[in-house]
């Protein structure tokens, strides 16, 4: 298999080169440091795979996945465990290895690779199985502040916010501060009505005010959007 | 405090004393730029850079084996998006102990 190296980072380069040097099967054909350098590579020649780094300045490896016509095979190596479940929705990314990566996890990675042909999973098959669905009829959830349960109505929650080790959850008559994650609170909410849109950020796109390029107006709020994930809002939204 | 130690770099190399060596030169030489590109972000109060600056840097921390510190990287990643800066001190304080480290090998 013929693979390039993408990663702004020298020493990330150097381990996954290192590791690819253990497998036969795999020959590295060019190691890039930026997305721009390896379009250009890839518009002269063709790969089986490429290894990429997610958060590189100006252009992301998801933007960079996007330019592609056709893709080959991905695997997607950062620091950020965060993206996990958004790699998901791209059928060309095959596995997904956190650094620092390992020879072992690596070699499961290949192993992915050699043995991939079917679409990745999609999110609501297996990565989020208790992720409420379209037709649910939930219409609260309760949470739990002080030992006491309080019930949230999804519909009046605007915005929610991830602060460390809490999440802030902003309704329309309070705010409440919760010992949770973001993707614990994204696995309750309904599909229909809640949107990540940054790794910070999960909003209900009903109570949306405006849109600007790279933000949203939601409530008082202005709140980032990041660009792996204005595509799936501007999808969202019934635009005229 | 946690110490930096070679544990992940001699895993990874498998005895091959020259990858080992290769990979530490690789740190040595990136590991000040970004640091001091790090510490101009903070000085002109561009958090969204220094956090930036902050997820290149603790692979580094994964790297001399600081499984806790990675987290501190993490979470201090996390609030300088938001302009807090309360882990900033233990953070430099591990980014100095790395540098000495590195330097020492």
């Amino acid at each position: 298999m013929n693979c390039i190296i993408i990663d702004d980072e020298t020493a990330a380069r150097t381990i996954v080169s290192h590791l690819c040097s253990q497998v036969d099967s795999i020959n590295v054909l060019e190691e890039f440091s930026n997305a721009i350098q390896a379009m250009k590579f890839l518009n002269k020649n063709t790969v089986d795979l490429i290894f990429l780094d997610i958060h590189m300045p100006d252009f992301t490896g998801f933007d960079f996945i996007e330019t592609l016509k056709n893709p080959p095979k991905i695997v997607l190596t950062t620091s950020d465990k965060n993206f996990a479940i958004e790699a998901f929705e791209y059928d060309c990314i095959v596995d997904y290895l956190v650094k620092p990566i390992t020879l072992p996890r690596f070699l499961k990675a290949v192993q992915k690779v050699e043995n991939f042909s079917a679409p990745a999973p999609s999110i609501s098959q297996e990565s989020s199985p208790h992720k409420s669905s379209e037709t649910s009829t939930e219409k609260e959830m309760y949470i739990n502040i002080d030992r006491r349960l309080i019930k949230l109505e999804f519909a009046k929650i605007y915005l929610i916010e991830a602060k460390g080790d809490y999440i802030l959850i902003k309704t329309d008559e309070k705010n409440f501060t919760v010992h949770s994650t973001l993707k614990k609170i994204e696995e309750k909410l309904p599909d229909s009505l809640f949107l990540k849109v940054h790794r910070s950020y999960i909003i209900n796109i009903k109570k949306i005010i405006d849109i600007e390029d790279s933000s949203v107006l939601i409530a008082r709020d202005v709140v980032p959007i990041s660009r792996s994930n204005r595509p799936e809002l501007m999808k969202r939204l019934n635009l005229l | 405090m946690e110490q930096p130690n070679l544990s992940y770099i001699k895993e990874l190399s498998g005895g091959d004393a020259s990858f080992e060596e290769k990979l530490i030169n690789v740190v040595k030489n990136e590991l000040p730029d970004e640091i001091v590109e790090y510490q101009n972000n903070i000085e002109i109060e561009n958090y969204k850079l220094a956090a930036e600056n902050v997820h290149k840097l603790k692979h580094k921390f994964g790297i001399v084996g600081l499984e806790k510190s990675y987290q501190v990287a993490i979470d201090y990643e996390a609030g300088l998006l938001e302009g807090n800066l309360d882990l900033k001190e233990e953070f430099e304080a591990i980014l100095q102990l790395i540098h000495s480290f590195i330097n020492e090998l």
